[in-house]
Formats: C-alpha cells, structure tokens, sequence
C-alpha cells in the first residue's frame, strides 16, 4: 500500500516538474502587464488582439501545417526506412544509422545555414523549402522512435501470420502494424514537436512572408516577448490536448465496442 | 482503432497538403497588377497596423521580414536567398553594406515628408554614410545603466559602479561582445573605436576582473530582470530604459559621465530593389507624421522625427532615455565597423572573457 | 522478414539522406577546411583543441552526461511503474507526459528562468513555508535543470514505448518460473530496454551537446558550452569557417561515441539474449 502511495507520488512530481512552466507561460497569457515579470491584474485582451492580428494568425496556421506535414511525411519516409534497416545485415544498420544521427548532431545553425547556401541552389526560397528542412530533421527522430519498438516486437506473430497463408502486406497490416502503432505515434508526435519548436532552421530556411510562431519568438525575444504570443502558445497547447483527448476516448469507445462484439460472436 | 488513428494521420496530411497548396498559390501568384516590397528590419520594431496601413493606400503589399541581430540579418542578406528591397540595420552594419556596395543611392531630399527629420542625424549618420547618400535615420538611442533607485548607495553617474565591488553579484551586462568592451573602454577613458591593441586588451582584463560581480550576461531581458528585482542595475539600450521605469517606478536610467554608446539605425534600398518607385513611397511613408509617432509608440526608442519630439507630452520630453540633453551625449560616440585584425582580437578575447 | 523487397524501402530514405543532409554537408566541410580568405587549412579543425575550445567542450560534455543520466534516472520508474500499474489507458498517462513539449521551447525555458530565478516563484514558495531560498540561476546547475526539464520527454517516449511493448507473458513466465523482482527487473525488462535507452540517449545527449539557448538564458550568459562557441561564430563574430571546423570536429567527436555506444549495445544484447 505504501508502495503504491510513493508510486502515485512519484508520478505525481513528475507531472509537477514538467506542467510548472506551462502553468507560467498560461498564467502569463492573462497578465494584464506587457512585461513578464510583473502581474498587472486579469485580462483577456492578448486573445482579442490575437485574432486581430493577421500576422499572428498566418503565423499560427503556418506553424500548424508545417508541423502536421512534415511529421507526417518524416512519419512516412522514416517508417518504411525503420522496416528497410532492420531487414538489413548489422554493419550497414550501423552505416544507416550513422547518417541518421548526423541531423541531430549538427548544430542547428550550421544545418540551416548549410541547408539556405543549398536550397539557394535550385529551389526558391519560401514554405517548401522550410518544409524540406523540416522533413530532413525530423526523420531521425520517427526512425529513433519505431526502431527500439521494431526490436522489441515478437517476430513469432508476423511469422505465424505468414505461416498460416497471409500475404505479405496483409500480415504487415493486421500484424505489424497495429503492433507499431505506438512506437509510429511517437514518432509523429515527436517529429510535430520538433518542427513547432525549431526556430533557427526554419529562419535560414524560410522566404519572404512566411512565418511561424518560432520564427516570431525568436525575433521578439531581444525586445521582449508580446503577450499575445503566450495566448497563442496557451491556445496551441489547449487543442492539441483536446484533439488527444478526443482522439483517445473515441478510441477507447471504438476498442469497446470491438471487443464487445468479438466475445458476442 | 489504430488504423483509425493511422487514417487521421493520413486525412489530416492530406488536408493540410491541399490547404497549403491553396494558400501557397495565392502567395506565390504573381498578379502584375499588384506591386510588392520585401522589407527586412529587426523583429519589434515597426507597429503591424502601420504595415497594414501602407498596403491600404497604396496597394502595395509589403513582404516583412525579421532578424534578431545585425550579423543574422547580414548573413541572410548576402545568401541572396531572398531578394530585399529595403533594410533598416544599425550604424556600423549599414557602413559595410555601404562599402559593399550593396546600397543604393537615394535622394532623401526630394521626399515630401523628408523634412520631418531633425537635421543633426543627417549630421550623426555623416559617419558612417558620408555626404548622407545611403542611409534615412529612423531611430536612435544611447547605452546606459538602468538601476533600482532605492537599492544603491548614493546616486549612480559613473560607469564605475560596475566595476568598484560594490554591487557584487547585482550587475547585468549586455550579452554582445562591442556593448560591453564599449563600456569598459569608456570607463578606462578610451574611445570605443579604438584599434590600439593594448588599450583593448586592458578592458578586456578589466572585464575578465568583473566577470565574478557579473550577475548575468543579457540582451533585452536584462530590463525585466531589474524591474523584477533580481539584479539592482544592468548595462541597457535606452528604449528599455524608458520601459524599466514604466514597469518599476522605482527604476531610473542613467547616461555614465565618461559618455557611452550613440547609435542610429537608419534604412537603406538595396541594390537589388527594382521598384524604386515603390521604396521611395514607403519611405516617405516612414517619415509622415502619424507614422513615425506609431512606430514610436510601438517601442519607445527615440525618434529622429522633429513631429514626432515636438508633440510628445511633457514627461517624455524630460524622459533622459527618450530624449537626452544634449550635454550628456557630447562624450557618447557612435560605432564604427572595425578591421579585420581588430575584430579577430574583439572576439578572441570576449570568448575567454565569457569562459573564465 | 529479411528480403530484399523490405530492405528496398529504406531507399526514399537514403536518397533524402544524400540530397539533403550530406550534400549540405559538404558546404559545410567545405567551409571547415578554408579560411576566410580562401586557401586550404586545417586550423579550423584544430580549434578544437585552443584552451577556451577544449574548456567548452569538456562542461559540453560534462552537462549533457549528467542531463542523459538524470533523463534516464527520472524517466525509467515511471516506465516501471506504468508497466505495473493497473490503468486500463496508459496511454493517456503517456501523452500528459509529453504533452507539455507543445509550448513553444523558448517561452519553456523562459518560463523556467522564471521559475528559478532569485525572486522567482520556486523561491516565492519556498521562503512562504519558511525554508531558505535556493540559488541556482546563472550556474551550471541551472543549464542541467533546463536540459532535463526540455528533453525528458525525448527520453521518456521511447523507453516507455520499449517498456510498454515486452510482453506480459515473458515477465510471468518469469515469476512462475521463480525470478523475483529484482530478477525481472535485471534479467528481461532492462536487456529488452536497453534499444528504447540507446535511442533516449541519442535523442538527448547529441542535441545537448549543441544548445546554446538553454545556456544562454540559464545559465546567465556567464557559462559558454561548445553549443554558444559555435553558435556566436556564426552570429557574432561571423567567422563561418571557424563555426564550420567546430561544428565538423563536434559532429565527429560524437558520431564516433555514438557509434561506440551501439557496438556495445549491440555485444550486450548478443549477451543477454
């Protein structure tokens, strides 16, 4: 009983040092004074001004688009690249994910630099290049995601899948995948984050107009950061949790009802 | 249910591809009816509405971009990445851009607005701009020490207080190599564009000295952190001068004796811009009366409008961040790009500063 | 699963791998073996070893040891003690978990600035219940805490997701068979981790090596990692091609120890199973 007690308390710091900040920077978006430091009272006036500002909206979707397809494409790419590796002997797993690290270890303003001086080469500057950038940081993390999974996984079932006559595909999709679905999850979230939170590649990268709310923070900072831009980050949070949330209880429901029906039948 | 997952995933890349198609035509679309200007400028520095303003009268769209430094705002410039038409950067960087050829000539003078500008920054931009070709002020500000008027012993006037010990482990100094070298170089008595080797290498040992007073080294969050009381002064530009004190009236700013840094950030059309036509209006459009005075008000860094200091009330007027008597600007220099030899010497010595 | 037709599908991959990670990469070594005025040089290269460079390095190195360690020290009980928890949805558990990465990173560690700061809110609370105020802003302290605090989640999501996928009947089978905790723990969960650990440890340790912000903003400006070396060359002092040789030297140094790692990862799995 104590056991579980410490165990609940343990989770239960664990969420407090990781929620603290995020309580600030949402306490913030309320702060009636434009400077962080000092609370000049409740207001909601940074919202108001927010969905006035098209500016900051433009930044808003951009953000929001690029972090879903860059995540999704890397999601892609990165899968059938985690299933190519693993099929592959082990020195040139080695080989593969020696380059895989390379993104990550390189400091982010070499990589944007780099990647500006190359793109300047063949491709107008603007979204699709940032999106390439994305893309190309974000496949090490999907593939660093769905590998240990991949490892871990019991080959038997994909193999009893295939010995009782299944395609191919068919077990991959039936078998494999439904096992994987966490570790491709992960990925995608993972990916998403780090094209939300990028600001230095994404600037060398990006073209005229195009903005995202890194991008926008990054500038800001020296001047002081604008409290409409915690309201924007405050809202940002909110909906990817409630798209969570909603993407969990529907799938809850939907499992229900599924095993529902398998122990009627 | 994971496939279902999986299917929202896909649907929702699918969607945003089409949005992002959508959106990226309408951005990419090059109607020649309309015409466009791609501004480059440091981030928080000019009042959206006054964006959205221009385009409505005009119908010129503006293409705005931001940098957070000169030397960022330099290495995106020259990738060639982007094709700019105008910039607005600081004094020395204007002056390598100058001598880089990469501005263009402008006659300032046959703007409507243009005698809005108070001529004595004509004079300031001499400098770096000789005979005021190139560059259009558009604001300046001093470097001083911002302070919590009721923690100090006595009043501050010198940069001395950063140096003597007293406020051990008080102190903010700015986070960029020139501020600071500038601050210990003024205290020794030295002019901040020096290229003696050895008068450079005494303030760096000078502020190799400090470094264990040195609370922190910031930027512009230098400012929140005295209005919050954590630092008792920090080394800051005036503009956040003028804010500390808004936040904190406790908080006061001071220009040092030994003088400081002057600097002027001004505008240049680059070589690339085609639509001169275009630029000149929008920076005439700057220097009108109720822009200026937006754009003012959007940050509090002084202006170099005559309109706009006219008409400012009186306790701005008499605000020594906003607008400084002239007595305690005649020891304040402003920067000059430096050589070579110099420059390799200015970051070999701040990086051991910043690594003791 | 070995077949050729499966290994076909890392080729996308491999081709974005060239186009758009070695061919920059090329400008960049390009950039690391010239100086400024042209001409072919190794000094840049061997910057690396000039008594600033090699101090940074090392608190480089220091700092993102310690931070990997904590990450792993904090985020395995919880995987432990998901694994044993009876929560129907430990998914949910595991998204409250990473969720917080979607505040923008900056505002994050400007947040936790704030939270530590001498007058900050951890100090507002602590001299409220009348304990002495801690002060741990400006120092090396403060820059761990920040790197912990930003990519825990990093290596939280795959040691979870390791944890999480070994099968239940391994670890009965165990018990049935007479292992007792300690054992499970020792002989099945941490050998079938250990990949979901190597890709945590990656995921954390390599980019903590080149951060400079959490640096910057936590550690007050007073403490310089390789990270902000590298990052002031390109921004302040605008010598490229030392930056370049830094960041090539860096990028060497670490693909070495990775590649190290996974060998050994590789032996000790060989091992255990």
């Amino acid at each position: 009983m104590i056991g579980k007690t410490l165990r609940k308390i343990y989770i239960g710091l664990v969420i407090l040092f990781m929620y603290a900040p995020i309580i600030v920077l949402i306490v913030l978006s309320f702060n009636n004074s434009r400077s962080r430091v000092v609370w000049g009272g409740f207001t909601l006036k940074w919202y108001s001004a927010l969905f006035s500002s098209s500016s900051y909206m433009n930044a808003f979707y951009t953000t929001i688009i690029l972090a879903v397809l860059s995540a999704g494409i890397a999601t892609v790419i990165g899968l059938a690249a985690a299933l190519g590796i693993t099929a592959m002997r082990k020195r040139n797993i080695q080989i593969m994910l020696f380059f895989t690290n390379i993104p990550l270890v390189n400091a982010d303003i070499v990589t944007g630099i780099a990647l500006m001086l190359w793109f300047v080469r063949f491709l107008p500057l603007g979204f699709m290049s940032v999106l390439v950038a994305h893309v190309t940081f974000n496949m090490p993390y999907v593939i660093l995601c769905i590998l240990p999974r991949l490892d871990a996984m019991d080959m038997h079932q994909f193999e009893a899948a295939r010995d009782l006559g299944a395609g191919i595909r068919y077990a991959f999709w039936k078998v494999m995948l439904p096992d994987l679905m966490p570790g491709i999850f992960s990925g995608f979230f993972m990916a998403a984050t780090m094209s939300l939170d990028d600001f230095v590649i994404t600037y060398f990268t990006k073209g005229p107009g195009v903005n995202t709310l890194s991008t926008k923070i990054y500038t800001e900072i020296r001047k002081g950061i604008k409290p409409e831009m915690y309201a924007l980050s405050s809202i940002l949070f909110l909906l990817v949790l409630i798209i969570l949330i909603l993407i969990n209880v529907t799938g809850n429901n939907a499992s229900r009802s599924i095993n529902k029906t398998i122990e009627e039948k | 249910m994971k496939k279902k997952i999986m299917c929202l995933i896909m649907s929702v890349c699918m969607l945003t591809l089409c949005a992002c198609s959508a959106t990226g035509q309408t951005a990419g679309e090059d109607n020649s009816e309309e015409q466009s200007l791609t501004v480059f400028n440091y981030g928080q520095y000019f009042e959206p509405e006054m964006l959205e303003l221009f385009t409505k009268e005009t119908g010129i769209r503006i293409n705005y971009e931001e940098a957070a430094t000169p030397e960022e705002l330099y290495t995106k410039y020259v990738s060639g990445g982007i094709s700019y038409d105008l910039l607005c950067t600081s004094d020395y960087m204007i002056k390598r851009l100058i001598d880089e050829g990469e501005a263009k000539e402008v006659n300032y003078r046959g703007m409507e607005h243009f005698k809005n500008i108070n001529p004595e920054f004509l004079k300031l931009s001499d400098s770096f701009d000789p005979g005021n070709k190139y560059a259009l002020p558009y604001f300046w500000g001093t470097v001083g020490i911002l302070y919590n008027t009721t923690k100090v012993n006595g009043p501050i006037d010198s940069w001395d207080v950063l140096f003597n010990g007293e406020y051990s482990g008080q102190i903010i100094m700015q986070d960029s190599m020139r501020d600071s070298f500038m601050v210990a170089l003024k205290y020794l008595g030295y002019s901040l564009n020096t290229t003696d080797e050895k008068k450079i290498r005494e303030a760096a040992d000078l502020l190799k000295k400090q470094k264990p007073d040195v609370e922190s080294y910031l930027v512009d969050e230098a400012r929140d952190e005295v209005v919050a009381e954590n630092a008792v002064m920090a080394v800051v530009y005036s503009g956040e001068g003028y804010l500390g004190h808004e936040y904190n009236p406790d908080l006061a700013y001071v220009i040092p004796k030994e003088g400081s840094n002057l600097w002027v950030d001004s505008w240049i059309m680059t070589k690339n811009c085609k639509n001169t036509e275009a630029a000149l209006k929008f920076l005439d459009f700057l220097c009108r009366e109720d822009v200026a005075k937006a754009n003012f008000e959007f940050q509090y860094y002084s202006s170099p409008n005559k309109t706009v200091v006219d008409k400012m009330d009186e306790t701005l007027k008499a605000n020594n961040a906003i607008n400084p008597s002239y007595d305690s600007l005649k020891d304040c220099e402003v920067f000059e790009a430096l050589d070579e030899k110099t420059t390799a010497l200015y970051s070999e010595l701040w990086k051991e500063i910043k690594s003791e | 699963m070995k077949s050729k037709k499966v290994r076909v599908l890392a080729i996308p991959y491999a081709v974005w791998i060239v186009g758009f990670t070695l061919i920059p990469l090329m400008f960049v070594l390009a950039k690391a073996v010239t100086s400024p005025a042209g001409g072919f040089t190794f000094d840049n290269l061997l910057a690396i070893f000039d008594p600033v460079n090699r101090k940074s390095l090392i608190l480089s190195l220091l700092l993102a040891f310690i931070s990997t360690v904590m990450c792993i020290l904090i985020s395995y009980p919880v995987a432990l003690i998901l694994k044993s928890s009876k929560i129907k949805n430990k998914k949910i558990l595991m998204f409250i978990l990473i969720l917080p990465m979607w505040m923008n990173f900056i505002l994050r560690i400007l947040a936790v600035q704030m939270l530590l700061s001498k007058n900050g809110i951890i100090n507002h609370f602590l001299t409220m219940a009348g304990l002495s105020p801690i002060n741990i802003i400006n120092t090396p302290y403060a820059i761990v805490f920040g790197m912990v605090y930003d990519y825990l989640p990093y290596m939280m999501l795959p040691v979870l997701n390791c944890i999480l996928a070994i099968p239940d009947d391994i670890i009965e089978a165990s018990r049935d068979l007479g292992a007792n905790r300690l054992t499970v723990l020792r002989r099945i969960i941490i050998p079938l981790s250990l990949s979901g650990i190597g890709s945590g440890i990656t995921m954390v340790f390599v980019p903590s090596m080149t951060e400079f912000v959490i640096a910057n903003i936590l550690g007050g400006g007073k403490i310089q990692l390789l990270g902000n070396i590298i990052e002031q060359e390109f921004s302040v002092t605008m010598n490229q091609h030392l930056g370049s040789g830094l960041s090539v030297t860096l990028m060497i140094f670490v693909l070495l120890t990775t590649l190290l790692f996974g060998r050994h990862e590789d032996t000790n799995k060989g091992f255990v199973l």
